[in-house]
């Protein structure tokens, strides 16, 4: 940005603040949107080709038949589209994603925001729970799974002893198809519920306490409160957690990856960016990865526009 | 935002009304209130200290393990507090991996990209948040795409171009695609969104430019924002595993999780070995934790993320 508009000590006789507003209100338009665009530009270009480009190629990409390596790309139109039907896998993979989708959100968004509220009270100690909780989001993924399978090692494992001493059936855990995935969701819970809370305690935060005070001289119940005062004033935060976490929960790949390689036992966690990459890594089909990546993308884009509709996001400006 | 915020006003309305009569009844209430209260939190404060303890078992699970000798480990029933110590396992992984290589690559990489990604971040969601301009929701809405768009979808035309920039293996590639984020663009955007628009105006009267506006008003009073979003970048680049995996081809220039994933990934069975470099990667990360708490949990201000 250029030193000229930094700095302009009013010259001459002072006009009126009204003539003044007027006057830059009628340059404003250009000037503003210059500037507003040589902000943007950095990151406008970064974006461009490291983010968007690559989008691009992976359309193209998904109606051509193309493998790494090979120079040869050849048209195929709509092929790629119509391997998905018949594709048990690609099925079983948005299956795995949705039941992870609707368990991790709600679960994840609830208890943060109980522990929020618990942890947004005069408590003894207060700080050192809320670091405990946060403790989790602060390690690798690559690396914290490897604690986590050694949990539930079902020979050696501490957790699934204890589980079993405290009369849980004996199971493989992560090497059972039918509790693959509830472990793979307890750890990304685990590991996610200290971001969460922090927002959410962010967003309490930032309530007014008048708000609270008034109520209270009212008469309301402490459930009263949180109904008609925290939740309603909370919304924004609420919408931020939610759009992330929805994003966050169609693209699990990480926690599936590290704590089940190979899709898990019988493919039970093998999620959509999960199956991508076998598909685009593992088996090197890279047109037929970048058309399921286009459907997951199309997937995601309805649901957030549809979750900003709901919650009126429209109304920030 | 309107709807929310005329719930609560009949009752502020409501208050002042009733006057003297309000802090009457709030005294006549607040003995009873309040010891119902320390009840409440005696119990809530129970719940939380069992909760919190489950949450760190893992991290004292790994310590511990660490420090066990791998006969004991592998023994049933396991026992979480070791028989025997040994420093062998941690001695073992610092000879066999170059420890130091790896953290100063992990602090470049991810101090860099925090650096340049809070600057870069910052402009863009200002000029969305606070500036006027033909596209502006176009724009706002190809940042959301860029969040939506999974990581593993792009990513091997994403490498292609890497490739095709002469970025491979150099701090430059690992750096530059990561040098603005969406994420930080919405986060910021929302925070900035919540400033008093009034601010801007009174500059602008005063002859203040854009740049003048950016720097001196509203980064100043978005600093738990941007330290926020600082941690959050920080802390991802710190973790990040595929990334500097795809980027980077020789062990001198691997991060800390890359390159021990990589190194454990070959020695599977020894779990205290795992366990001690587990440990050694996670504690750069808890130790800055136990010094910056602050602005960890407690001092986190994102209070601006309200519309």
């Amino acid at each position: 940005m250029s030193k000229v508009e930094t700095a302009r000590p009013p010259i001459g006789p002072q006009p009126s603040v009204g003539e003044r507003l007027a006057s830059l209100r009628r340059d404003m338009g250009t000037r503003e949107a210059r500037a507003a665009y040589l902000f943007m530009l950095p990151s406008m270009i970064i974006l461009a080709v490291f983010v968007f480009w690559p989008i691009i190629q992976s359309f193209l990409l998904s109606f051509y038949h193309w493998s790494f390596g090979s120079s040869a790309q050849q048209w195929v139109g709509l092929d790629n589209y119509q391997r998905l039907i018949p594709d048990a896998r690609v099925w079983n993979a948005f299956r795995n994603t949705l039941y992870y989708t609707v368990v991790t959100v709600p679960v994840g968004m609830v208890v943060s925001l109980a522990l929020a509220l618990a942890l947004n009270r005069k408590l003894p100690g207060r700080g050192l729970l809320r670091s405990a909780f946060f403790l989790p989001v602060i390690g690798s993924f690559a690396i914290i799974a490897m604690i986590w399978s050694f949990l539930f090692d079902p020979d050696i494992g501490l957790l699934s002893y204890w589980l079993h001493a405290i009369g849980v059936p004996v199971t493989g855990w992560l090497r059972d198809p039918d509790w693959a995935m509830p472990v793979v969701i307890l750890v990304s819970i685990w590991k996610n519920l200290g971001f969460n809370m922090v927002i959410f305690l962010a967003g309490l935060q930032g309530i007014s306490q008048n708000l609270y005070e008034a109520a209270r001289v009212d008469g309301a119940s402490s459930w009263q409160i949180f109904w008609r005062i925290t939740l309603p004033m909370l919304r924004p935060t609420t919408l931020f957690v939610l759009v992330i976490s929805v994003i966050g929960a169609f693209q699990v790949f990480d926690p599936v990856y590290v704590l089940t390689p190979g899709g898990g036992p019988l493919h039970s966690t093998e999620t959509v960016v999960a199956y991508i990459f076998h598909q685009g890594i593992e088996l090197i089909d890279i047109s037929y990865a970048s058309t399921i990546g286009v459907i997951l993308f199309v997937i995601v884009l309805i649901l957030t526009l549809f979750q900003l509709r709901l919650l009126r996001f429209r109304e920030v400006d | 935002m309107s709807q929310a915020i005329e719930s609560p006003t009949p009752i502020n309305t409501a208050s002042i009304a009733s006057g003297a009569g309000t802090s009457q009844t709030q005294i006549a209430v607040a003995p009873g209130g309040s010891r119902r209260g320390s009840w409440v939190n005696a119990i809530i404060f129970i719940v939380l200290v069992v909760f919190a303890a489950g949450m760190i078992l893992p991290f004292v699970w790994m310590v511990l393990t660490a420090f066990k000798p791998e006969s004991t480990i592998v023994k049933f029933p396991p026992q979480l507090w070791p028989t025997a110590w040994t420093l062998d396992n941690v001695t073992n992984i610092w000879q066999r991996v170059p420890f130091g290589r790896f953290f100063l690559n992990s602090i470049a990489f991810a101090g860099g990209v925090t650096v340049v990604s809070l600057f870069f971040d910052s402009m863009m969601a200002f000029a969305l948040a606070r500036l006027r301009f033909p596209g502006r929701d176009v724009i706002f809405l190809l940042v959301l795409i860029a969040l939506m768009i999974p990581f593993q979808v792009i990513f091997i035309p994403l490498f292609v171009t890497v490739h095709d920039l002469g970025l491979l293996n150099t701090y430059g590639g690992l750096i530059i695609p990561r040098a603005t984020n969406a994420f930080g663009i919405f986060m910021l955007r929302q925070f900035f969104m919540s400033l008093p628009r009034e601010l801007d105006e009174a500059a602008r009267i005063d002859g203040a430019g854009e740049f003048y506006i950016y720097s001196r008003i509203v980064l100043p009073l978005s600093v738990p924002a941007m330290a926020t979003l600082a941690v959050f970048h920080f802390m991802y680049n710190w973790n990040d595993f595929l990334w500097p995996l795809l980027i980077t081809s020789s062990t001198d220039m691997r991060t800390l999780p890359a390159g021990l994933a990589l190194f454990m990934g070959q020695h599977v069975v020894e779990y205290g070995v795992i366990m001690a470099g587990a440990a050694m990667a996670l504690a750069p990360l808890f130790i800055a934790f136990l010094f910056a708490q602050k602005y960890f949990v407690n001092g986190i201000a994102l209070s601006g993320l309200k519309e």
